[in-house]
């Protein structure tokens, strides 16, 4: 048993290794990918328009839930006037990003592996790179720096329905004072908080997209291959975002 | 192959909608808004013999209205004084030179701010100028020893008052 | 293997010989262990990466399925080696698409998206994808494979006249081996990773070995047998029936 756990703990250690070095290699790559603007145009709103309706509509409910917990919280300390601080760090700094992470990685995450999987395994890749077309340019670099746009763009969009949604539940709804509301988060919550979250977003969208096309590339040319890629997809994405959420957090502090 | 107009027209209302989303939460959320860090500002400084847990970026008021934030914190090994830095907003040039600089506490528990006091000078700080009248930061434990001890002095000086009054009553008796 | 300019060359042999490894020899997808691939006189390994680009666009390729691009209709298809190596004007990409699927036949279905086409006619789709930059090699890897006679006929007789027509090198990789004797010019017989015959359709049918005698004739059973590896078919039988 424990040498199946060490076989998968250091065939995980050289996926990583894998995957960081694709990394370098589209990094490498960016220069020369965004002259293609129609593309990145194109993947921008693959996964940016297109995940709008999740994002907004999880966005909303989770606002909702931080407006009815944290009044509910801090009504034992008297201090529901704190909600807009509240409900406004929380999103802005962890749960925009997050969240939104997680649901890219689901909803575009998904697609782009499957995308790029599907061309691997039926040879369009390898009819590109006969053309003598760079997949990695025509396909891989669009793809990723769509993703990487979007995502922060996405987080922002999520922290702001939120704190909308905080606010319907919190003002509307439990009678905390609208003007408490806005000015003590005015109050509390600086440029540097939303500075946080916007970094996070973006290394987490660099993250989950890197993720996403890494195993459509490499996806076994199979229709069991593409749906795998899929799943590890996700699994991965997750587990990334979460572990460097921990990360800029501490480095932040 | 999508319809290349619609495409762009959805992408670009997507990146619109995102940069307001950015752009609401910079400004909306924040006491800064748009002008972080861009606004004309001078800086001056003070120094305390105590700051207690004062912190950069702490305000600096003036009858409660806020001109300014500690920048810097420093300290001068020659007198051992804590240095602090203050940026101030350049719309607020006309305070005195002999104005002072306290350290006050934000409602019963809070952070510390500065607090200054306008003097009656006919002549204003400019960039770099210094405040010589500083008063430290409320230390708790100071207070309480303070406090501890005057109620020790209080009691010795009302016996030993005692024993002077009559002390001399009694020489003139014995006169 | 010498394969001559301007000919059509068939490659076959029996599922597993390394056909398309030979292709992806050819097109440098994969370096070889041992030995040399010279195209035109040059060596591939010699080739710088941009080199190797200007080779394959005088190459043509048709891959099994056809690999069309599953986001772009028949015509972007095409188009779509014209648009990412040149700078023509769109009056001329669309000119030459047009002319190069009339030679295909599919003119008119230059709106249909993949999606929408047959397997036949995706195939020949692909096979003007590959002859739009006018190239002098054209490599088929198992053109035939799924079609039904008709649409194989159609697919054997672009083969021939675009061959003849373009003065093309034509390399394909096949095992319908009735098919493929009508319009090679020579054949290679691949058999274990290696050429075990050459010559002219002709000289294969009558060629004095046992593995070109079974692979032309398509017999069941010679040097490639038919039962796989097993034991003895007496002691199994009553092995298992002493077991019960």
């Amino acid at each position: 048993m424990f040498k199946d756990l060490w076989e998968s703990l250091s065939e995980s250690l050289v996926n990583l290794g894998e995957i960081v070095h694709f990394l370098l290699r589209l990094i490498i790559n960016v220069p020369r990918s965004l002259l293609r603007v129609d593309l990145i145009v194109e993947q921008i709103y693959n996964a940016g328009a297109l995940s709008l309706v999740i994002i907004m509509l999880s966005g909303m409910f989770v606002g909702m839930v931080l407006g009815l917990q944290g009044f509910q919280l801090l009504q034992r300390f008297g201090s529901e006037e704190a909600l807009g601080t509240a409900t406004a760090i929380g999103l802005v700094k962890e749960l925009g990003p997050v969240i939104t992470a997680l649901l890219f990685a689901g909803r575009a995450g998904t697609a782009l592996a499957s995308e790029i999987g599907l061309m691997r395994a039926t040879d369009q890749l390898s009819a590109m790179e006969m053309m003598a077309v760079d997949p990695i340019q025509r396909v891989v670099m669009p793809r990723f720096l769509g993703g990487v746009i979007a995502m922060p763009l996405l987080a922002a969009i999520f922290s702001m329905i939120g704190i909308y949604g905080a606010q319907l539940i919190g003002v509307q709804v439990m009678g905390v004072d609208s003007g408490s509301f806005w000015s003590q988060m005015r109050a509390s919550v600086d440029f540097v908080d939303i500075k946080e979250g916007i970094v996070k977003s973006l290394i987490f969208g660099v993250a989950c997209s890197l993720i996403a096309v890494y195993e459509g590339y490499y996806a076994v040319p199979t229709a069991e291959g593409v749906g795998t890629a899929t799943t590890r997809t996700v699994v991965l994405s997750a587990v990334m975002t979460l572990f460097l959420d921990y990360l800029i957090t501490a480095m932040f502090l | 192959m999508r319809n290349s107009r619609t495409l762009s027209l959805g992408t670009g209302l997507f990146m619109l909608l995102g940069f307001a989303a950015l752009l609401f939460l910079t400004t909306q959320t924040t006491s800064r808004g748009l002008s972080f860090g861009s606004k004309p500002h001078y800086d001056i400084t003070a120094k305390f013999d105590n700051i207690g847990d004062l912190k950069v970026g702490a305000p600096v008021s003036m009858s409660g209205v806020e001109m300014g934030r500690v920048v810097r914190i420093g300290f001068d090994s020659n007198d051992y004084k804590a240095v602090v830095t203050m940026r101030i907003d350049s719309q607020y040039h006309q305070i005195p030179t002999d104005s002072d600089a306290s350290i006050y506490t934000q409602g019963l528990l809070g952070g510390k701010f500065i607090g200054l006091t306008a003097g009656g000078a006919e002549t204003y700080l400019k960039n770099n100028d210094r405040i010589d009248f500083t008063q430290s930061a409320f230390v708790l434990e100071n207070l309480i020893g303070q406090f501890l001890a005057n109620v020790a002095k209080s009691t010795t000086a009302s016996s030993s008052g005692q024993a002077k009054a009559d002390a001399p009553a009694s020489a003139e008796k014995t006169k | 293997m010498d394969i001559p300019r301007g000919r059509v060359t068939a490659v076959m042999g029996p599922s597993g010989t390394g056909k398309t490894t030979l292709l992806r020899l050819i097109t440098r997808q994969v370096s070889p262990n041992s030995g040399s691939v010279q195209v035109e006189g040059q060596h591939l390994e010699t080739l710088s990466r941009s080199e190797l680009y200007d080779l394959r666009q005088r190459m043509g390729m048709l891959f099994q399925n056809g690999a069309l691009l599953t986001d772009l209709s028949v015509f972007e298809n095409v188009a779509f080696p014209l648009r990412e190596h040149t700078k023509l004007p769109e009056r001329l990409i669309r000119q030459l698409v047009l002319t190069k699927l009339q030679a295909v036949g599919l003119r008119g279905a230059s709106d249909l998206m993949p999606a929408e086409l047959s397997g036949g006619m995706s195939r020949r789709v692909a096979l003007a994808r590959a002859i739009v930059m006018d190239p002098e090699i054209l490599i088929y890897d198992e053109p035939f494979v799924g079609l039904d006679p008709i649409s194989m006929g159609v697919i054997l007789r672009l083969i021939r006249r675009l061959n003849d027509a373009l003065g093309l090198t034509s390399i394909v990789v096949s095992h319908d081996v009735q098919e493929i004797s009508t319009v090679a010019d020579l054949v290679f017989l691949l058999s274990g990773g290696k050429v075990v015959a050459q010559g002219t359709p002709q000289q294969l049918q009558s060629y004095p070995s046992e593995i070109v005698r079974q692979f032309m004739g398509g017999l069941a059973d010679g040097p490639v047998p038919f039962h796989y590896p097993a034991p003895d078919y007496f002691h199994e039988l009553l092995d298992r029936g002493e077991a019960t």
